[in-house]
């Protein structure tokens, strides 16, 4: 690690963005993001579609490349390195929007494929934490069924299960309810907030403001690739300081 | 004032269909005048053609006897096929010997019926066996070696030959199609280009000539006394022309499959190659299974061409039958015969790729 990135780490930070800035071919996506989230905080981000927010979370485990700044991950900085990136990435569970469960394995297979080859874990034990997991959020008895089987609701549970299953020290949040039907969104809610009690380390990207009240220690705004405002959320919601925030919250209280 | 349903509606059948037999050919057979016209004609066409058709294969038909002679029927005369059946299956495999051909047939059939059949739960050892072990066995079993009299493959015929060139071709033209796949999609500049090139080169040229090349030019071009096995030359062509239409069929599935996919795979810290064998090509190849069979049919049905170069495959030899001074004037049998054989393998093909697309269906499965 160079001298540059010992002086910026941050010993007790789960998550660190410095200077960070991110293209789209000539677009300007993300533009100097700085953030620190400490270990087992849980961050909300929100803010209009197209501000960067999901492209944000996702440079966080290399599924998007930044181009500029460092992103540091448990004491590790993201480079080019493959190891480095897996090393992360085995630390680092996602949750998706659109689930991206493995559609021709089971749910009990979907659990168990990284345990055993990515963290070599036999195939028993694997099986046995799986059920652990599922049993947490819920949905044992459907172990054994395929994902297309399941309801919007218990697919993104099964989602966070099986990211839990690799023990992360950080879990990300990609809009995890946004597709789902309105009837649904409480159940994947709840598993949300069980986790967050447990006091892992969250970033989260959703528009319900309901959970950023509940769980959130600081809620983050951006707005056209960059971070407008960071407060805990009675202050975000009661006493937003800049205007954009201001329309935005306007715009979505307005509508709920 | 609000409406409200206090009562659950009962669960009621559904609706009888007026149909049954009677009532499906009235309403799709005999709907009208003109509908039950079409139909009468249709039937006496069918009729008829089915009637000769059978009537020649089956009912006039000459089963007994050994010359042509002995076919006094009006139909066909299946002696023919008969008596020069052994050539028709084997070529000019010395007669002693063909029970090595027929052993490495029971092997195979056995090694393909544990790989795919449903009731076996242990794969892996039958998949070493059949994808590892058979085919150098058969090497030796075929051509000879260990103490087995070498068989020149120049005396290899008949279906057996076929059956070698189309199963040598399906065996390396879908790990090698899957490879090209991947490498066209590629990052890697160079890797894709190589794939590219070779892909859309091969691709735009006819079997024929590839066949043509590996058994004319390739000889002229290698240095004197180097020479290969036409056999080994023929397969080598037609096994890369498939891959090549093989690797656009994968492409196709792997082109099908969400990003997400990937990215799941990779968020949870699985590498390119193992998410690419556990989540995308299982996923990419069941949906390019129809296409992929289609292409092994293609090829079962292509290994015919070889008697351009000379190499004495079912049709070939069946062909050359037909000109036998003592068998002339049956090439309709002979053709008849060959057209069923492919017809066979064909078909069984193709009802085992329903069969696996039903069984690998994991969407909507209740």
């Amino acid at each position: 690690m160079s001298d540059a990135a010992m002086k910026n780490t941050d010993d007790n930070a789960a998550i660190q963005l410095i200077g960070m800035h991110k293209w789209y071919g000539d677009f300007h996506v993300l533009r100097d993001i700085n953030l620190t989230v400490e270990r087992g905080e849980r961050i909300v981000v929100c803010g209009p579609s197209g501000s960067g927010k999901s492209t944000m979370i996702r440079c966080i485990n290399r599924l998007e490349e930044h181009q500029q700044g460092q992103i540091i991950v448990d004491g590790i900085e993201l480079t080019n390195d493959v190891k480095k990136i897996d090393e992360i990435r085995r630390e680092v569970g996602m949750v998706f929007q659109h689930f991206n469960l493995f559609p021709h394995l089971t749910v009990l297979e979907n659990c168990t494929l990284a345990p055993i080859w990515v963290r070599k874990i036999p195939k028993a034990e694997a099986e046995e934490t799986a059920m652990k997991f599922l049993e947490r959020v819920k949905i044992p008895e459907q172990a054994l069924k395929y994902p297309g089987q399941l309801s919007g609701g218990q697919q993104q549970r099964v989602a966070i299960a099986r990211s839990l299953c690799m023990n992360p020290r950080i879990m990300l949040f990609d809009e995890p309810t946004s597709a789902l039907d309105p009837e649904m969104i409480s159940e994947v809610l709840d598993t949300m907030i069980s986790l967050a009690e447990e006091g892992m380390t969250m970033i989260c990207v959703t528009h319900e403001m309901g959970f950023a009240k509940t769980v959130a220690d600081r809620v983050i705004f951006m707005d056209q690739g960059e971070i407008i405002e960071q407060a805990p959320p009675l202050e975000f919601f009661d006493n937003p300081q800049s205007e954009r925030t201001k329309l935005f919250l306007s715009q979505i209280l307005h509508n709920a | 004032m609000a409406i409200v349903t206090t009562e659950r509606h009962p669960d009621l059948p559904p609706p009888v269909s007026q149909t049954g037999v009677v009532g499906w050919l009235r309403e799709n057979l005999f709907s009208s005048w003109l509908n039950t016209v079409l139909t009468l004609v249709s039937i006496y066409v069918i009729w008829q053609a089915a009637s000769s058709a059978v009537s020649w294969a089956f009912i006039n038909a000459n089963f007994v006897g050994e010359t042509k002679a002995d076919c006094t029927g009006t139909g066909a005369c299946w002696v023919f096929i008969k008596a020069r059946f052994g050539q028709n299956m084997y070529g000019f495999y010395p007669e002693p010997e063909r029970w090595r051909v027929n052993l490495g047939y029971v092997m195979g059939a056995v090694g393909i019926f544990l790989v795919l059949s449903d009731q076996v739960k242990n794969k892996k050892w039958p998949a070493i066996f059949l994808f590892g072990v058979y085919p150098v066995l058969c090497y030796f079993l075929f051509y000879g070696g260990f103490g087995l009299e070498v068989i020149e493959t120049s005396q290899w015929g008949g279906l057996f030959l076929t059956l070698v060139l189309a199963s040598v071709s399906i065996f390396v033209a879908l790990p090698l199609g899957i490879v090209l796949a991947l490498g066209r999609r590629s990052e890697m500049p160079v890797i894709r280009m190589i794939c590219v090139g070779f892909i859309e080169l091969v691709r735009s040229v006819p079997l024929i000539s590839v066949l043509f090349m590996a058994s004319v030019m390739l000889p002229l071009f290698l240095p004197d006394g180097q020479n290969f096995d036409k056999l080994v030359r023929a397969l080598v062509g037609m096994s890369l022309f498939s891959a090549a239409y093989m690797a656009e069929v994968v492409r196709g599935g792997l082109q099908a499959i969400p990003k997400g996919q990937m990215e799941a795979a990779n968020s949870l810290g699985l590498g390119f190659w193992q998410a690419m064998g556990f989540i995308i090509l299982p996923q990419a190849l069941k949906i390019a299974i129809p296409s992929i069979v289609n292409t092994f049919i293609g090829l079962f049905k292509d290994t015919t061409l070889v008697l351009i170069i000379g190499l004495l495959d079912l049709l070939s030899i069946v062909k050359g039958g037909t000109t036998d001074k003592n068998w002339l004037g049956l090439a309709t049998e002979g053709y008849v015969f060959v057209a069923a054989v492919f017809w066979v393998f064909c078909f069984s093909m193709s009802r085992y790729s329903i069969w696996l697309e039903n069984k690998l269906h994991t969407g909507h499965k209740r």
